[in-house]
């Protein structure tokens, strides 16, 4: 390590200011930090911190996630065999399924990092570590044959649109993964829908066993009416077509479980989406007049990007609410607006997306109120005492 | 008794070198310095030239804006520098003793008989009126004011802090003596203590109400104890003071001269004995750490605590309102790949690291920053080391947007630095919030007085 450091050392000065490579300072500073935490210390305040920084915070996010995208790579591959009709051994399928969604990894971080780098040199700011965690969040909520130029057109619209033109990470309205995934679905909804796209192969037309629809179990809803093919077991265990990282729900839990138990994701936001998309989809029940309405609540749950987006999307600390209070409502209302969106229009089957979006934009507004709240409790002491 | 407060929120940072309470000797150092710095707002005007001689009490500077405040020597001896910092400010004000302790005699009177009038005139004569702080603001009591109530936190949950109940043994009488001045300037004094310690110097003490406490720090925040019994309200005015500081001035009038004997605690991973030392108001560190340092490490000496202290030199001087110095690592190198090491002894309230397996073990932590300055993004890790109904994050926002109003309304009259300290030391992004806390108490006695 010494050597490494000295060597670090030794080309430090070029990237500093009036150096060779001055235009380079942020991306030296991105990757020198990466590898040795720097030396600086408290001057003023406290003189000892907490050892959690954001570099380790959203390590802990990508973490995570990596259940969901293990369980990802191997869906690949078996939903792409069953459709084409071979029985292969588990590696293979994991191959597949590598070969699918590595390149859509490499693309969504290698487009969203030259951004990030480009924009923390031009305003003299240190990298943030922000993207870490929506570029892998991008290709986990992307269908799996998704051209790779589409990633990277959907990377850069939720890098600078989403985020850089409001001063970068801590200062965007919506989650920026988000927000690539929503660029997609409105700009190229042929390659955001339908029966075919959610399973590697099937677009191309190769050799699909007669009778075999790879519709998700939402767009089978829709379509026909029927959800009977996914059932509940299969789709909390993610053996159902989907996008590569949402499909299994069990997954997506054992992140749940890592970000709550290490306190970085906020377990007041995953339970009350949970929650509020449970009180909807029964309230649907009971009134069940479309195919829709009548997909048990429990399953509702299961079903496409809920879990994903409850667990991964809606926490996210700087586009959701901000106090506790308001976590609660911001949550619920994703939840109930998911299954609404979900239930009511079927042009949009994955409501979870939209109804994030949505409350992202109201976010600051349910704060807003918590806030007033805080600040009228606080006068209403100060008459009883006076 | 009344009932016991909970505090739930909070957070003990377990530190290694905790001083048992034994008291260790040494010899008083030749040199004691008054700081301006440690006195929020204060501008000092020098009184007496270098190379005058000073005696126990006498009058060093005063303050520009409230001339009636005095800052005094602690001994007699001769003004030896005045060592100014940028545009000439003065930082530290030196006094060499001469070992007599000479002091000036104010008399003795029979603390009954003396009027409001007369108690505050003594006790900014004799450099004592600085021992009191008002809140709002934390910063010296303006000498006209009337305040609701003062209040004394009988114990310091601060990580290392000295045990008061063992500091204050012994002064039973001048805590008492103290108490009876400081009725006179406000009837209602309260007191907070541990419920988990004896404290008999406080439950023993007459003509104060008690509130006992429990929960993990910042349980011993003066402020934390007034927001639990009487939250501070726009126009609402409570006096501070601290133990020690209540004994001096009970020694101050019973004896006639001013007292600046103080109890310190030297304490912390890279002091090789901590113990507790008979002091002197501004002494010098020197004699106490002289070969009682870790001398493989680069040591952080701090006056204080490591949450709100400031830093010193080894020969720097214990700051005006501190009982304690603290000595950590400097922890300025560089750690390969620290953010993702597993860490077994990296001390973290997230459960990241895997030093969660070791609820009990005390850590030896530096004053590195553990990473780069970035916005706010995590949410909700103030809310759980502040144990008021205050939101911090939307506070901190309304000051660095200069809002004076949000301000108002979200509390800033309630808090001081100390009370922020902890939501600085939780913070992913880096933030020196008790900076910018200070910047907007500042930027309020600027616009509203």
């Amino acid at each position: 390590m010494k050597a490494l450091r000295n060597l670090i050392d030794n080309i430090k000065p070029h990237f500093e200011k009036g150096g060779k490579f001055e235009k380079l300072h942020s991306t030296f500073d991105a990757f020198e930090t990466l590898l040795f935490v720097p030396n600086t210390t408290n001057k003023n305040g406290v003189h000892v911190r907490d050892a959690m920084d954001m570099k380790r915070t959203m390590a802990t996010v990508v973490l995570a996630m990596v259940p969901a995208l293990l369980f990802g790579l191997w869906n690949a591959g078996y939903q792409h065999f069953m459709a084409t009709g071979q029985d292969p051994e588990f590696w293979p399928m994991v191959l597949h399924g590598f070969l699918k969604v590595f390149p859509i990894i490499v693309v969504s971080y290698g487009t969203g990092l030259i951004i990030e780098f480009i924009f923390a040199q031009l305003r003299g700011h240190e990298v943030n570590e922000g993207f870490l965690v929506s570029g892998m969040l991008i290709p986990l909520v992307l269908p799996v044959d998704i051209p790779l130029w589409m990633v990277a057109v959907a990377t850069a619209f939720a890098v600078i649109i989403g985020k850089e033109v409001f001063g970068g990470t801590g200062m965007n309205i919506w989650n920026p993964a988000l927000l690539a995934r929503a660029f997609l679905f409105f700009a190229y909804p042929a390659f955001m829908s339908g029966d075919t796209i959610w399973i590697s192969g099937l677009t191309s037309g190769e050799g699909i066993v007669d009778g075999f629809s790879g519709a998700t179990a939402l767009g089978a809803a829709v379509t026909s009416g029927n959800i009977d093919k996914f059932s509940l077991i299969d789709s909390f265990l993610g053996f159902i077509p989907g996008s590569i990282g949402e499909t299994s729900t069990l997954a997506i839990l054992i992140g749940a479980g890592i970000l709550i138990y290490t306190g970085v994701g906020s377990w007041r936001i995953m339970l009350s989406v949970f929650i509020g998309g449970f009180v909807m989809a029964l309230g649907f029940n009971a009134i069940g007049s479309t195919p829709l309405m009548q997909i048990p609540a429990l399953h509702h749950l299961v079903l496409g990007g809920f879990a994903f987006g409850a667990v991964f999307m809606a926490t996210d600390p700087v586009s959701a609410t901000r106090t506790a209070r308001g976590k609660y409502i911001y949550g619920f209302l994703i939840g109930v607006f998911s299954i609404m969106i979900r239930v009511f229009n079927p042009a949009y089957p994955e409501g979870v997306m939209l109804a994030i979006l949505l409350m992202n934009t109201f976010s600051p507004l349910i704060d807003h109120f918590v806030v007033e709240g805080n600040i009228k409790r606080r006068l209403k002491r100060a008459s009883v005492n006076a | 008794m009344s009932e016991v407060i909970k505090i739930k929120k909070g957070l003990d940072i377990r530190l290694k070198g905790k001083a048992d309470n034994v008291f260790s000797q040494a010899q008083l150092p030749d040199l004691f310095a008054i700081k301006p710095t440690d006195f929020h707002g204060v501008v000092p005007k020098m009184v007496i030239k270098e190379g005058e001689k000073v005696k126990a009490g006498s009058v060093l500077f005063f303050d520009k804006y409230q001339p009636d405040v005095k800052f005094v020597s602690p001994v007699s001896g001769e003004l030896t520098a005045v060592i100014r910092g940028e545009r000439r400010k003065i930082l530290e004000v030196v006094v060499k003793s001469d070992g007599k302790d000479e002091a000036v005699d104010f008399g003795v009177e029979s603390i009954a008989d003396l009027s409001r009038e007369a108690i505050v005139t003594r006790l900014q004569e004799a450099g004592a009126w600085a021992y009191l702080r008002q809140r709002p603001y934390d910063i010296i009591a303006r000498t006209g004011d009337t305040p609701k109530a003062i209040f004394i936190s009988g114990f310091d949950t601060a990580p290392l802090a000295p045990d008061f109940d063992f500091v204050m043994t012994g002064k039973e009488n001048e805590f008492q003596a103290g108490i009876d001045i400081l009725k006179k300037l406000s009837d209602n004094i309260h007191i907070g203590v541990n419920d988990e310690a004896a404290s008999k110097v406080f439950t023993n003490t007459k003509g104060v109400e008690l509130h006992r406490f429990k929960g993990p720090h910042p349980a011993g925040n003066v402020g934390i104890q007034i927001g639990q019994v009487m939250p501070i309200n726009k126009g609402d005015l409570i006096w501070t003071i601290q133990p020690q500081e209540v004994a001096s001035i009970g020694k101050l009038f019973t004896t006639g001269k001013p007292d600046f004997d103080r109890t310190l605690v030297v304490a912390g991973s890279e002091v090789k004995k901590p113990a507790y030392f008979h002091s002197r108001l501004g002494a010098c560190v020197e004699p106490y750490i002289k070969d009682n340092l870790n001398p493989n490490e680069n040591v952080r000496l701090i006056s204080g605590n490591v949450l709100t202290g400031s830093q010193i030199s080894d020969d720097g001087y214990v700051g005006f309102y501190h009982s304690q110095i603290t000595a950590i690592p400097e922890g300025d190198e560089y750690e390969f790949m620290g953010w993702a090491a597993p860490g077994f002894n990296k001390f973290s309230v997230s459960r990241s690291f895997f030093s969660w397996l070791r609820p009990n073990k005390r850590y030896r932590l530096n004053a590195n920053m553990q990473g780069g300055k970035r916005a706010i993004v995590v949410s909700g890790e103030y809310d759980k080391v502040l144990p008021m109904d205050i939101l911090p994050e939307q506070l901190i926002k309304s000051i660095l947007v200069e809002d004076i109003d949000k301000m108002e309304q979200l509390g800033i009259y309630e808090l001081a630095e100390e009370d922020l300290a902890l939501c600085e030391f939780v913070c992913t992004s880096k933030l020196n919030l008790q900076k910018i806390l200070r910047d907007g108490i500042d930027l309020m006695i600027k616009e509203l007085g």
